[in-house]
């Protein structure tokens, strides 16, 4: 079964990535968590976003589009990425998100992907 | 062989089998999918058609591995249908490929109790799970046995099978460095079926149907966990309590109270092989719950060697077991000896400090209010208190015992 890593991150990693002395170690402890993901073959999908300063959130309200910057949850813990991953069962699902850098000082949701619809027609 | 006997036959058969090997069969039938509630679905229309079936056919050879297939194939017709329905994979259909069912059945109890104590379970729901799934209790008795509303605890056992279900867990014997962590709800949930079974379930003809299965459940989680002091002290508590099983009725069936049973009744070899097992647990040097209230329970059996019982040492084991887990079961007994022990008062507070939503329909929380009572002498308020536990106690032994009590009461 397919199961989403949704993987959040404080603000204090987050600018990890942009200073100079700790960008390296911020870099490699993902890239080393991401190539054991690979090696082992069970990634579907998945990326890394752009910090929540590039976020931009949509609404419709009465027809209309309302466009806001930023996202809208004020917590301490952000959003930092996805990986979509194949594991046999959540336990699997929850060895790796164990192994990603930010479940040290955020966390990782894990959550089964909902299976393919139903075709449609019967 | 048809009419009356034939029908009695196959019924008690069919009970039989789902008395004794409930848990047996669901592990059997949901450790494919996941899918606890539809497999006790299956299992209870596999039952229903045992009934409809056996007094027609004689009852099969092997009732356990008949009931196990009925319940594979129904659960196969309902994935047919709905992989028609849904034009899935031929996959859903495999899964419950009954071709290899013939054998004989193994046994995945274990594993479904690892299962239902998973930390992604609710933990308040652990145990609940696991005595449902493994044992076949409903869930009024199990919420009777958690001190919880009926209501609350069905929804908390269905939302924990959903997420069994649909979240993925692993139906497997855990890595042993998870274990301890799993270990503390499959001992509540063993205790609170061996609780259930001195209660209330156990019949004379049935005499040790849940509290044996119990023990035997105790054995097989000491034996696999050699390491670990707890299974041994739970194993420890249940044989110091069953070894006194004669002496609890007496010859007219009543209830006869622990200080008055006549300890020759009491099964010498079961406390002999409780003391090592609470002498082993205490070498690892990890003193828990159950280690706690098997050594109580020890105290109580040393009563007739020394031929009083040590309250001092009672006081300073509940104490411990108070700070261990913080049970309304433990904080009753212990109001209960330190009343004994002359103080009352602080008994008394103890007693009323007790959340009153969780404690007003538990019978022992009323006979404990009763015994303060008469001990500081307010015969009145003695009565009343009885006159709630009596009306609270299903036990018709214990209510007999409970009404001569106050009979005696009221006689002064």
């Amino acid at each position: 079964m397919q199961f989403m890593l949704i993987l959040t991150e404080t603000s204090r990693d987050h600018a990890r990535r942009n200073d100079p002395a700790q960008a390296g170690e911020y870099w490699g402890g993902w890239s080393a968590f991401i190539a054991a993901m690979a090696q082992a073959g069970i990634v579907v999908n998945g990326d890394g976003l752009q910090g929540p300063h590039t976020a931009t959130t949509l609404r419709v309200r009465d027809g209309k589009r309302v466009v806001e910057d930023g996202p809208f949850a004020d917590t301490k813990e952000q959003l930092a990425g996805y990986f979509i991953v194949e594991a046999p069962d959540l336990d699997t699902a929850l060895d790796w998100a164990a192994k990603a850098p930010s479940a040290l000082t955020a966390a990782v949701e894990v959550r089964p992907v909902l299976p393919p619809m139903p075709a449609t027609g019967q | 062989m048809t009419g009356q006997t034939g029908l009695q036959n196959a019924r008690r058969a069919a009970e039989l089998a789902a008395r004794a090997s409930y848990g047996r069969l669901l592990s059997v039938l949901a450790a494919r999918d996941r899918d606890i509630a539809a497999a006790e679905d299956a299992l209870s229309e596999a039952l229903l058609a045992a009934l409809r079936t056996w007094p027609e056919t004689g009852v099969p050879l092997n009732p356990e591995g008949w009931l196990v297939t009925a319940a594979r194939n129904r659960r196969k017709n309902e994935a047919r249908a709905q992989a028609v329905r849904r034009a899935a994979e031929p996959a859903l259909i495999l899964q419950f490929d009954t071709t290899a069912a013939e054998g004989p059945i193994g046994d995945d109890r274990l594993q479904l109790m690892l299962v239902c104590a998973h930390p992604a379970i609710d933990r308040a729901a652990r145990a609940p799970l696991i005595l449902q799934t493994v044992l076949g209790l409903d869930a009024a008795t199990i919420a009777r046995a958690f001190l919880v509303e009926p209501a609350t605890m069905s929804q908390r056992l269905v939302r924990a099978k959903a997420r069994i279900r649909d979240a993925g867990l692993r139906f497997a014997i855990p890595a042993p460095d998870e274990m301890p962590e799993r270990l503390g709800a499959v001992l509540d949930a063993i205790y609170a079926a061996f609780g259930q079974g001195w209660d209330n379930l156990d019949t004379p003809d049935a005499p040790e149907a849940l509290t044996g299965e119990a023990l035997w459940l105790a054995r097989l989680v000491a034996d696999l966990m050699p390491q670990e002091p707890e299974p041994k002290g739970l194993l420890a508590l249940m044989l110091y309590c069953n070894a006194r099983r004669q002496a609890r009725r007496d010859a007219d069936g009543r209830f006869v109270p622990l200080d008055r049973q006549d300890t020759r009744l009491w099964d010498r070899s079961r406390i002999i092989e409780a003391e090592g097992l609470l002498t082993t647990a205490a070498r690892a040097g990890r003193f828990g719950r159950y280690q706690c209230e098997a050594a109580i329970q020890s105290v109580h059996v040393q009563r007739p060697l020394t031929g009083q019982l040590n309250l001092a040492a009672l006081r300073t084991l509940y104490d411990l077991l108070v700070s261990q887990s913080d049970s309304i079961g433990a904080r009753i007994s212990r109001a209960v000896v330190l009343a004994e022990l002359g103080e009352v008062d602080q008994a008394r507070n103890e007693l009323d400090a007790l959340p009153m939503d969780r404690v007003r329909n538990h019978a022992p929380w009323w006979v404990a209010k009763s015994r303060i009572a008469t001990l500081s002498r307010q015969a009145n308020a003695a009565t009343d208190a009885l006159s709630v536990a009596i009306s609270l106690t299903g036990d018709s032994a214990v209510r007999r015992f409970l009404i001569e009590q106050r009979e005696a009461l009221e006689a002064g």
